[in-house]
Order: structure tokens, then C-alpha cells, then sequence
């Protein structure tokens, strides 16, 4: 009983943290909190399934934040007119070929034995590179040439915004089946550096290939599963109830379209959560958990390890995959050069120990909590370092470094947080049942 | 002749960026390699301990300028190095008695260390951003080449150009020494001896009285060397951003697995390995081909089988070949 106590004034305190901000700063600023925070849950949600559940341990979670954001683009904009008959069938073409190319040079793995295998390996994959590459490159020079300023890229399927979201899971999953397969059995270090490098290629894929999602160029407007401000603004019924409620229509729209979307954001949540809280309880979670804590009885047992494995670094990679293409339609932007390791990948890991991994309320009250703290603490650190040096002159070089530095002490922050948690509370707040 | 252009080229282009990358990849593989053989876990927190290093070198190098100190031809860095090593060496020390003492006498599961280090990394990530921020910073002084392009075309009369850069030079010689001293050190002496004992088997050398705070400290100081030396050598050849040293991260890792995480030698084979296998594929062979085949075979394209930015994938791959078919790297390294 005193437990869910604990757990519930732990929630009702972060809910309280962001309801201050509200009244200190201003209500956008929360519910700008808020909607980041529900996703950080979600991506939280996703490695505390890899890490709490299974002990996989994924760092490769950006890749799967951007892949689920790449989904977004390929479904929600339009078309680009001429672009798929210009150049698409060349490249869908070199892609099916690089994937025949790669399948062949696995098939001949297991069927031709030494020397044959070798020289037969290295032959296929030359060879299949070159034609990939001929095949390819005049598909892409042609779709990149068409109006270049603005699109360039192959563009979407102009489908609704919404169903980028299952299909940004559906992607990812899609990927790490493809990481898993290679990856898995590798040990827990080298599963690491493994994901830690697929992640950072997926990126480079990303900022690259101009033809998938313009690369560095940016995919910006994309559609949006909630109204606009502006025509909200126009809307003289909209008008009339703000002016009710003793707001002007400007903040009031802004207010609107976020709590729009921190409903649609609450309910995938809690569609997540139940499924997880679900599957933690079935024998599977139950068999995974036995897994997890000794690998080598639960095999004596005669479970699969290497399945049970593929198969929920499959699933938690899939929840980060839409947890990515909801953070892309809350931007309205593809920017693949905003990802990096550091916010995507460490931070989520800091939300899931701090939380208590095994736990999914603990992950998910964790993505809350340092999300809100890795946003304020910047404004708090500028506020500590002004009282701090408010003794020296106002020019002091001294002074004026530290307050450029500021911006900085989230890092430092987040590294303390976590070290401190695992010395003295190395379950997490809501520690594993 | 045309030959002779094809050798120059390729050196100045491919060899050369690749020996000085190669290099500096090895002394930060070394260090993380020592880590996981004597501590017995991947530090992730060893890209930041470089920038540590080498933002303390570049602070001490400053002042030095600012006072009139150079070395004439060669960088004023290279005497700030000692003093970078020692802010290194008291960081890391500092961190390893509040933060990785506490589950070193716990036994914690080397996992949990992995962890423990992503903490350590945010840490000095935030401390060296805080410190000197964000930014390029340029430290570099004395003479630019050894040989310049243009030198060397007047000296030899070819048209291709060999320029050598004074760091890419200091790193080679730098490397090479730093890697007789360690080895001497691990083999020679008694402290080497005994690390290298600890690394082994752990029981047996605690059974045998070797004191393994001991060989932990002697450790970490080896270790901030190494990683200072790597971290100023990397800034002096390209730029100093605390973000490109986070990223060598990569790199740095398939190096060390791809020799054989623990083993030294494997180490730094490593280390060029995936050098050059990054410099060869990313370059644009066009130049070179061009003087090689014979006339109207030359290729129309670049020839450039990836573009720069897949850098990390090159390393990427090999890494994953060589854990698919020799799954303890190279040489013989060991799993905890």
C-alpha cells in the first residue's frame, strides 16, 4: 500500500512541477513540457522493454527515433509531381537489387564451404556494389534535379499525418529486425558499440540521401493532425469562446492546438502502457524476466533465447520508432541534422535508470521528469550563476563566461542525476516488482 | 612518370591522412582497451576524457603563447601536453574514487559499469562545454608543412604535389613513442608486470599480493596519457570540438574490438585498420586512376565509392565482419 503511495505522489509531484511552470512562466511553456514529456514516456517505454525487461542493451535508440520521423515525411506530404517517373523505379530497382545482392552473399554463407565461399562473397558484393551503384545514381541525379529549392526528394504518399504513426513503428521494426538478425548474438558490449554504430549510419543514411527526405535541406509544413492557430484565429465562434474565458484568441489557439495534441500524445500513452503493464504480466513477460536473469537455465529450460530476443528488440524499437514520428508531426519538420546520440539516445537511457527500469510506470514517470528538468534546468542554472556572480562586475570576464556557459550545466546535471540514482537508489524510483 | 604522379598522389591523399588518423585512432583504442582488460568494462566515457585532455593542453598552451613560450618550428601544445596529462590524470582519478570504487568493491556486473560511465560521459561532456565551450578552437603554431605541395614539385619536377603537415608528422613520431614507452613499461617493469598479471587473472594475482588499487590507479594514469596525447594530437591534425571527440567514440571502439578488446597490439593494428579502410573508400580514385590506366580508360566519375559522410559506416561494417567471423577480434582478446 505505502508503495503505490510513494508512486503516486511521485507522479502527482512531477504533475505539480509542470503545473508551477505554468503558473510561474507561462502555460505554453508547460504544455510544450508536457507534449515532449509524453513522448519522452514513450521512448522510455520502448527501452525499458529492451533494457528492464530483457537486459538487451540498445544505444542505437536515435536511429529508431529518426527512422519513425522518416515515416512521417513518406506518408503525410504530397507526391512530388514527375519525381517518381523521372527517377523512382531506378532507385526502388537498386534497392531491391542491393537487398538480392546482400541475400545472395548470406545464401552462399551457408551453402559453399572455404575457398569458394570466400572468393564466391567477395565476388557477389563487388559486383552487386557496382551495379547498385550504376543502377542508382542516375535515379537520383534525375528525382534530386526536379525543382531542387524545394523538393528534390521522391516526397510522400499524402496519406493522413495519423497513420505515420503506426507506420513509423512499422519501420523501425522493420530495421531492427534487420539489426537483430545480424546483431543479437553479440555480447552485451559489443551489442553497444553495434547499435550505438547502425544508429549513427541511420542518420548519415538520413542526412545524405537527398532523394529520400532532402537530407540536410530539411523537410518543413508538414500536415497536421490538429488546426491550425492561424485559422482558429479567423474562426469567429473560436474568437467569441476565448474571449469568454477572458483570453485573447492568439494565446488561446496556441493553448488549444497543444492540448490537441497532448490528448492525442496521453493516448497512445496509455494505450502503450496498458499493452506493456499486459505483457509484463503474461508468462511471456514473465518468461523474458527469466531470461533476462539467467539466460542459461532459461534455455535449459528450453526457451528460445535468440527469438525471444529478436523479438522484443523488435517491439521496444517499434514503440521508439513511433514515438519519433509523433515527436516529427508535433515539430511539423524533418531535421536529421538536430539528432544526435547525446538528447536521443543517453538521455532516454537517463529517464529509464532513473526511473527504474523494469518498471514501466518508473520509465514512464522518469521520460516526465527529466524531460522537465532538461528543459528547466538551463533557465535555473543562468538563474544560480547570476546570483552567484552577482558580487563581480557586471563586464567581468569571469562573469560573462559563466553565463555563456550556462546552457551547459544541463549536460553536467543529467550526469549527476544518473550517477547519484544508481549509487544510491540503483532500482530507480519506482523500483521492479 | 605517370607512375611516379599515381605514388604521390596516393600518398599525399590516402597514406599519409591515413598513418596520422591511423595513429591517433590506436592511442585512444590503447586506452580504452587497458580499461576493458584491467577494470573489465567499455568506457564510454573515453571520448570525453580525450577532450578533457586536450581542452586542459589547449588552456596551458594559451598562456604559454600569451607569455612568449614557443618551441620555434614545432607546436607550443607539445609542451603543454605534460599538464594536460595531469588534469586528465586528476579527473579521472578524482571519478574513479567517487564514482567507480563504489562498484568495483561491490562486483557489480560490467554492464552496470557501461552505465555507470554514460553518467561519467555527460559529466565531462558538460564540464568541458562549460569550460571552453562549444566551439572550434585553433591552438596549433610553429611551421604549418614539413613539406609544402609546392616545394615538393619544384624539388622533384612531378606534377603532383606531396605536402606533409608538421602534426601530421608530430603525430606519427608522438605515437610511435608513446607505443615503445607502453610497451616497455607493460613488459619490462614490475608495475607492468603486474597489470598485465591482473589483467589475466584476477584471482591469481591477488592471491600472488599484487595490491590491485595499485594496479587501478597505475591504470587510470596511463590511461589519461594516452587519452590526452590521443586528444591533443587529433586536435592539432584537425580541429578541436568537443562534439567530433564524442563521435571519435565510434571509431575508437571498432578499433579496439576489431584488434581484440583487452589486447594491446590488437589495439593499435586496429587503429590502422580502420583507418585506412575509412580513407581508401571514401576517397575519390579518380586522380589516381587517371595516371595508372592507360590513356582512354580513365574513369569519367570520381570514383568514389562512398561519400565522406558514411565514414561511420565503413568502420561500422568491418567491425560487424570481424565479429560475425573472428568473434575475439583480430588477436586474441578476451570476454568478460
Amino acid at each position: 500500500m505505502s508503495a503505490s503511495f510513494k508512486n503516486i505522489g511521485l507522479f502527482a509531484l512531477v504533475a505539480g512541477l509542470i503545473v508551477l511552470t505554468g503558473v510561474m512562466q507561462s502555460w505554453n511553456a508547460a504544455l510544450t513540457i508536457l507534449n515532449m514529456g509524453l513522448i519522452s514516456a514513450i521512448m522510455a517505454l520502448g527501452v525499458n522493454l529492451q533494457w528492464g525487461f530483457a537486459g538487451l542493451f540498445n544505444v542505437g535508440v536515435m536511429g529508431f527515433v529518426a527512422i519513425g520521423g522518416l515515416a512521417t515525411v513518406l506518408i503525410a506530404t504530397d507526391p512530388v509531381e514527375g519525381a517518381f517517373a523521372a527517377g523512382g523505379m531506378r532507385i526502388l530497382t537498386a534497392l531491391l537489387l542491393g537487398a538480392a545482392t546482400i541475400i545472395a552473399a548470406v545464401l552462399v554463407q551457408s551453402r559453399l564451404k572455404g575457398m569458394a565461399k570466400g572468393i564466391a562473397t567477395v565476388v557477389i558484393l563487388l559486383a552487386g556494389f557496382f551495379i547498385f551503384r550504376a543502377i542508382l545514381d542516375p535515379g537520383v541525379a534525375a528525382v534530386e534535379a526536379i525543382n531542387p529549392a524545394l523538393q528534390g526528394n521522391l516526397g510522400g504518399l499524402g496519406l493522413p499525418v495519423l497513420v505515420a504513426w503506426p507506420v513509423g513503428g512499422l519501420l523501425a521494426a522493420g530495421v531492427a529486425w534487420i539489426i537483430g538478425k545480424t546483431a543479437l548474438g553479440l555480447r552485451s558490449d559489443y551489442l553497444a558499440i553495434a547499435t550505438l554504430g547502425i544508429a549513427e549510419i541511420i542518420i548519415a543514411v538520413m542526412k545524405n540521401e537527398d532523394w529520400l527526405a532532402r537530407g540536410v535541406k530539411n523537410v518543413v509544413g508538414l500536415p497536421r493532425p490538429v488546426p491550425y492557430e492561424i485559422g482558429l484565429q479567423n474562426d469567429p465562434g473560436f474568437v467569441e469562446r476565448a474571449t469568454g474565458l477572458g483570453l485573447d484568441p492568439v494565446t488561446a489557439s496556441t493553448l488549444y492546438v497543444k492540448t490537441q495534441y497532448g490528448l492525442l500524445f496521453a493516448l497512445v500513452l496509455v494505450i502503450l502502457l496498458l499493452m506493456a503493464q499486459l505483457a509484463l504480466k503474461s508468462p511471456w513477460g514473465r518468461m523474458m524476466r527469466a531470461i533476462r536473469d539467467n539466460e542459461v537455465a532459461a534455455e535449459a529450460m528450453g526457451k528460445d533465447v535468440k527469438t525471444r530476443h529478436l523479438q522484443i528488440f523488435i517491439l521496444g524499437s517499434a514503440v521508439c520508432g513511433i514515438a519519433g514520428a509523433m515527436m516529427t508531426t508535433l515539430d511539423g519538420q524533418l531535421t536529421p541534422g538536430t539528432y544526435q546520440p547525446l538528447r536521443f539516445t543517453f538521455l532516454i537511457w537517463v529517464m529509464v535508470i532513473v526511473g527504474g527500469s523494469g518498471n514501466n510506470f518508473g520509465a514512464v514517470l522518469g521520460g516526465f521528469l527529466i524531460w522537465f528538468l532538461w528543459v528547466q534546468v538551463e533557465p535555473m542554472g543562468l538563474f544560480l550563476i547570476e546570483v552567484m556572480t552577482s558580487g563581480l562586475a557586471a563586464d567581468s570576464a569571469l562573469r560573462l563566461h559563466l553565463l555563456d556557459s550556462a546552457a551547459h550545466m544541463r549536460l553536467l546535471t543529467m550526469g549527476v542525476i544518473l550517477l547519484l540514482v544508481l549509487r544510491f537508489s540503483p532500482r530507480g524510483l519506482i523500483p521492479e516488482r | 612518370m605517370d607512375f611516379l604522379n599515381a605514388i604521390v598522389a596516393l600518398s599525399n591523399f590516402v597514406l599519409i591522412p591515413a598513418i596520422a588518423y591511423g595513429s591517433q585512432l590506436a592511442l585512444g583504442a590503447l586506452g580504452v582497451t587497458l580499461i576493458y582488460g584491467i577494470l573489465r568494462f567499455s568506457n564510454f566515457a573515453h571520448g570525453d576524457t580525450m577532450a578533457f585532455g586536450a581542452m586542459v593542453t589547449i588552456l596551458v598552451t594559451w598562456a604559454m603563447q600569451a607569455a612568449g613560450i614557443s618551441l620555434g618550428p614545432l607546436p607550443t601544445a607539445l609542451l603543454a601536453l605534460p599538464f594536460g596529462i595531469i588534469g586528465a590524470a586528476a579527473l579521472l582519478l578524482l571519478t574513479d574514487k567517487f564514482v567507480y570504487q563504489f562498484y568495483r568493491r561491490q562486483k557489480a556486473a560490467p554492464v552496470i559499469l557501461v552505465i555507470v560511465s554514460m553518467g561519467v560521459m555527460f559529466i565531462m561532456n558538460g564540464l568541458v562545454r562549460f569550460i571552453i565551450g562549444p566551439d572550434d578552437q585553433r591552438f596549433g603554431d610553429g611551421a604549418r608543412f614539413i613539406i609544402s605541395a609546392r616545394d615538393f614539385r619544384e624539388m622533384t619536377g612531378l606534377s603532383e604535389g606531396l605536402a606533409i603537415r608538421t602534426s601530421q608528422g608530430i603525430t606519427v613520431m608522438t605515437a610511435v613513442i608513446v607505443v615503445a614507452v607502453l610497451f616497455w613499461f607493460l613488459n619490462r617493469t614490475r608495475t607492468g608486470k603486474s597489470m598485465r598479471a591482473f589483467s589475466d587473472n584476477e584471482d591469481l594475482a591477488l592471491l600472488s599480493g599484487i595490491n590491485p588499487d595499485r594496479v587501478v590507479m597505475y591504470t587510470w594514469l596511463i590511461v589519461a596519457a594516452l587519452a590526452t596525447v590521443a586528444g591533443t594530437l587529433y586536435g592539432l591534425d584537425k580541429s578541436f570540438k568537443p562534439f567530433t571527440y564524442f563521435q571519435l567514440l565510434l571509431p575508437i571502439f571498432a578499433s579496439a574490438i576489431v584488434g581484440g578488446l583487452g589486447n594491446p597490439l590488437g589495439a593499435i593494428v586496429g587503429g590502422f585498420v580502420i583507418a585506412f579502410s575509412e580513407v581508401t573508400i571514401t576517397y575519390a580514385w579518380k586522380k589516381v586512376l587517371g595516371y595508372v590506366l592507360p590513356e582512354g580508360l580513365e574513369p569519367d566519375g570520381l570514383v568514389q565509392l562512398l561519400s565522406t559522410d558514411y565514414k561511420f559506416a565503413v568502420s561500422f561494417v568491418i567491425l560487424i565482419i570481424v565479429l560475425l567471423f573472428r568473434p575475439t577480434g583480430l588477436f586474441k582478446g578476451k570476454s568478460v
